[in-house]
């Protein structure tokens, strides 16, 4: 599965993007994965609330089921105009 | 309808010109433009960010319903990402109707959705500093006018 970080996701984790192999269920289960993982993943993922999550380029929730997705993006809220 | 995401630079009132012309229902044209604004006094640039591909799908969609919604003639976004100098535009929407009041609200809608539904963050890099733009309540609060 492709994950994809923006914005200070991305400065705080220290890469756009990359291929992550799991079994995770939801979003939710892939954040504790990659929060296990390293702390520059914690320190992004401390707070979700603060966050955002598109699964195959739509936004979604924390909650949304992972079987068949592709594409997997983290950021903070948008601040696009 | 016509979407546009570049980094290169854009004339406003080039866009405006070429927009929706040659038609014979439309009575009513309005356009915003966002501009670089310099709040600090001393922004060296803002720095935009997006996620090429969800960017194009989340603003066509957000375009989709713009034109359903207020019987649209006519449609455009452009929006920029990339390194911009204080000044320079951002971003321009333009909607063309057959009344003013449907360009209007169309054109207020798009800008409403554009800010906190279309994927781009905005970084300001001033003399001393960088740091993320953080996204207002308001703006949030403002989606549920529509």
């Amino acid at each position: 599965m492709n994950v994809m970080y923006f914005a200070w996701v991305r400065e705080r984790i220290g890469l756009p993007q990359e291929t992550v192999k799991t079994d995770a269920a939801t979003v939710a289960d892939l954040v504790a994965e990659l929060v296990a993982r390293e702390d520059r993943y914690a320190a992004a993922f401390a707070d979700v609330s603060a966050l955002r999550v598109a699964v195959d380029q739509e936004l979604a929730d924390f909650d949304a089921p992972l079987a068949g997705v592709r594409e997997v993006a983290f950021f903070p809220p948008m601040t696009g105009g | 309808m016509q979407v546009r995401v570049q980094e290169a630079v854009f004339d406003p009132g080039t866009e405006l010109a070429g927009f929706a012309t040659g038609r014979r229902d439309i009575g009513a044209v309005v356009s915003f433009t966002g501009v670089v604004r310099d709040t600090s006094g001393d922004l060296r640039h803002m720095l935009i960010e997006h996620y090429p591909g969800m960017t194009e799908r989340a603003i066509g969609k957000i375009v989709d319903e713009a034109v359903a919604r207020w019987s649209l003639a006519g449609a455009l976004v452009i929006h920029r990402f990339g390194t911009l100098p204080p000044g320079a535009p951002i971003m321009m929407v333009a909607t063309a109707a057959a009344h003013r009041a449907e360009a209007f609200a169309a054109a207020d809608f798009l800008m409403d959705y554009l800010k906190s539904r279309a994927p781009f963050w905005k970084k300001e890099v001033t003399l001393s500093d960088a740091a993320w733009v953080a996204a207002k309540d308001a703006d949030e609060d403002a989606l549920n006018r529509w």
